[in-house]
């Protein structure tokens, strides 16, 4: 394939501990950590009753996405969006199963809407008030790469800037051996077709290959989680390296070079 | 946008499996739903009092040894479902003129397998040396247990090494799966794609929109005034997409999509149908075609009571009251994150064959109801268009335009 390009306006980032993409920065160059780090993201733009309720991974997704908006000064409500998560919610997957399998008629309307793997889309443009298209996908380990790529291939079919957000939680129950996460981790960006100012660009293509084995600081930090087959990415933004390579599935890889400004 | 040529398509569903048994199906009013008798029981032993779209033989069909690790209701329902209508043909033909790597896999579904996570924890063991438990080991198999089960399972069994994706959003699932692959072609990643969706029938969504009071006890009656709710379905589907070339006709297309959001609500579509409307008049607008133009519409039309009303009144303001428009759910029931490419193979049909269903079960339209709205089939050769709408939880929504000549000037320059 010819490669696509973009450029990167925004980053949102949000793990327990690093709780912005400049903490991240910081850590990822000078090992620092925040004193005050929140154990939980705050959404604003959920109303505070539903910024409580909402599932963790519905929260970090959120907290990133508007994050990596304000940070490019694009409004919300402007953008199309790709959300992008190996597993969703498998704190509410082990809550539906472990329910059916004891009280079938007990499932709880609202934890079942929050079940769909688009959740974090569905309250991302509720509320951001945006009637841009939104997407959700998976692709196992390979779920960011795919996920960038639709983001770019969005770009390349017209629309001016996409926002790509990545993120998964923690498991729990029975669940947690079958499919261990740990954590609560996401990222975003903010992707425009217009020539950078100031910000990175990104070229990508799909090649025969690994993924980096030895991840940097940031995803030697995450390695537990199911969304940190991103980090080679956010990696590399930190520090400034040129050549980020992200598993694309079953022997593929998703290169990624970055002109950094 | 550059249209896409369809090279194969076909559907599995309650009707039988492939293109004819929906096809005979349709044009005979026969339905294909039942008395519920799938899924855990509730008080009494009894399943969930209501009518479901059940796939019969799913339960004799073991994937072949091979596909073991993938082995589980929503993936057979896949391979019974890829074997008809000379679909892995086409994918092989796809494979040897432009190679595997060059050849995408998008497929949709709402709940996947987590059918397979369902059993496991009804089948808990105890674990040696703690007081956890874990799952039986038929189904200790990481694969089966995450939304991708279902992509994982397709690409391997069609040897296919593009970019390979699982779109899971909700209802809208596998209608977006044609507007991503259809990108992913037009920007030149990928020459062809292998598209569709597959959900299976699961106590996550019988007992899901059971909690949202959204199943009818009796057969679903789609633009009914007395609708109640929805009947759940299980089915597969794929349609297999190609770049247009000057070498080969291509006699049935992807014309258009359209996709939007309602922000909203999570589980209630907008009021005024603001999103469902965008997303009909994007698909249009990319098309380069009229409402007027479009010849059969197959709408979303779940039965629920906010649903059809909303729909119906977008149909209203948008489409002549010359359109034939029709949800197909009394026959197949909702099919969840497989209805976008089961009603996209009707909207198909409906070009190739002239088959224009029109609504099983119901009798009075509700008021909100145009004169768009067809509770009889016709039968009407040689129609250009046809479309289909798919919405999902989120507030996800999806429209695509088919078209079955040739008349868009990009193509032609």
């Amino acid at each position: 394939m010819s490669p696509l390009g973009a450029t990167i306006e925004g980053i949102g980032f949000w793990t327990r501990g690093l709780p912005s993409w400049q903490a991240a920065c910081d850590y990822a160059v000078r090992g620092t950590l925040p004193d005050d780090a929140p154990a939980r993201p705050s959404p604003q733009l959920l109303a505070p009753n539903e910024r409580r309720r909402a599932p963790e991974t519905v929260a970090v997704a959120l907290e990133v996405a508007l994050a990596a908006c304000r940070a490019a000064g694009r409004a919300p409500s402007t953008l199309p969006s790709v959300f992008a998560s190996m597993h969703g919610d498998l704190t509410i997957t082990d809550y539906m199963c472990a329910t059916l399998a004891t009280q079938a008629d007990g499932i709880s309307p609202t934890r079942f809407h929050n079940s769909v793997h688009n959740a974090a889309a569905g309250y991302w443009t509720i509320g951001a008030g945006a009637m841009q298209p939104a997407t959700a996908i998976s692709a196992y380990d390979a779920t960011f790469a795919q996920g960038l790529l639709e983001a770019m291939v969005q770009l390349a079919a017209g629309h001016e800037a996409v926002l790509l957000v990545g993120y998964d939680g923690g498991s729990a129950g029975p669940l947690a051996r079958i499919s261990p996460s740990e954590g609560l981790l996401g990222a975003a960006l903010v992707l425009s077709s217009a020539p950078g100012d100031g910000w990175p660009q990104l070229r990508v293509s799909l090649d025969d290959g690994a993924a980096d084995a030895v991840g940097g600081a940031l995803a030697q930090r995450d390695q537990a989680n199911a969304m940190a087959q991103m980090l080679p990415l956010f990696d590399a933004l930190a520090i400034g390296q040129r050549l980020a390579l992200l598993k694309a599935g079953h022997g593929r890889v998703l290169t990624v070079e970055i002109g950094h400004v | 946008m550059l249209p896409v040529a369809i090279r194969a398509f076909s559907a599995t569903t309650a009707l039988g499996r492939g293109v004819e048994a929906q096809a005979n199906a349709l044009a005979a009013r026969r339905g294909g739903l039942r008395r519920n008798d799938f899924g855990p029981c509730i008080a009494g032993d009894v399943p969930l009092p209501c009518w479901i779209g059940r796939v019969d033989g799913i339960e004799d069909a073991p994937l072949p040894q091979a596909f073991a690790r993938w082995e589980c209701r929503n993936n057979r329902l896949a391979w019974l479902a890829l074997q008809a209508d000379g679909l892995l043909e086409a994918v092989a033909a796809m494979a040897s003129r432009h190679g595997s790597e060059r050849v995408a896999v998008v497929v949709g579904t709402s709940t996947s397998s987590i059918g397979a996570t369902e059993d496991a924890y009804a089948g808990l063991q105890p674990d040696d040396g703690n007081d956890r438990s874990r799952f039986p080991d038929d189904l200790d198999r990481p694969i089966v247990h995450t939304p991708h089960s279902l992509g994982d399972f397709v690409q391997h069994a069609t040897g296919l090494r593009g970019p390979c994706i699982t779109v899971a959003t909700a209802c809208s699932s596998s209608a977006k799966v044609f507007a991503q692959a259809a990108r992913l072609i037009n920007a030149g990643v990928v020459d062809a794609a292998l598209v569709g969706g597959v959900d299976t029938l699961c106590g996550s969504v019988l007992f899901g929109f059971n909690a949202l009071q959204l199943v009818s006890p009796d057969p679903c009656q789609p633009f009914d005034a007395a609708r109640v709710g929805l009947s759940l379905g299980e089915a597969g589907g794929f349609a297999v997409l190609e770049r247009i070339d000057d070498e080969r006709e291509a006699p049935l297309r992807l014309s258009g999509y359209g996709e939007s959001s309602d922000a909203h609500h999570m589980s209630a579509p907008h009021p005024q149908g603001a999103g469902a409307e965008s997303a009909m008049r994007d698909a249009l607008a990319r098309a380069g075609i009229d409402a007027a133009d479009v010849g059969y519409l197959n709408l979303h039309g779940t039965a629920t009571p906010a649903n059809d009303s909303i729909e119906a009144a977008a149909v209203a303001r948008m489409f002549p009251a010359g359109l034939h428009a029709s949800s197909t759910k009394g026959w197949t029931g909702h099919t969840l994150g497989a209805a976008g490419i089961v009603e996209s193979v009707f909207a198909l049909l409906a070009l190739q064959r002239g088959v224009l269903p029109g609504i099983l079960n119901s009798a009075t339209p509700d008021p909100a109801c145009g004169p768009q709205i067809r509770f009889d089939n016709v039968h009407r050769d040689g129609l250009r268009y046809a479309m289909n709408n798919s919405f999902g939880f989120g507030g996800n929504n999806c429209s695509l335009v088919f078209g079955a000549v040739c008349e868009n000037p990009a193509v032609a320059a």
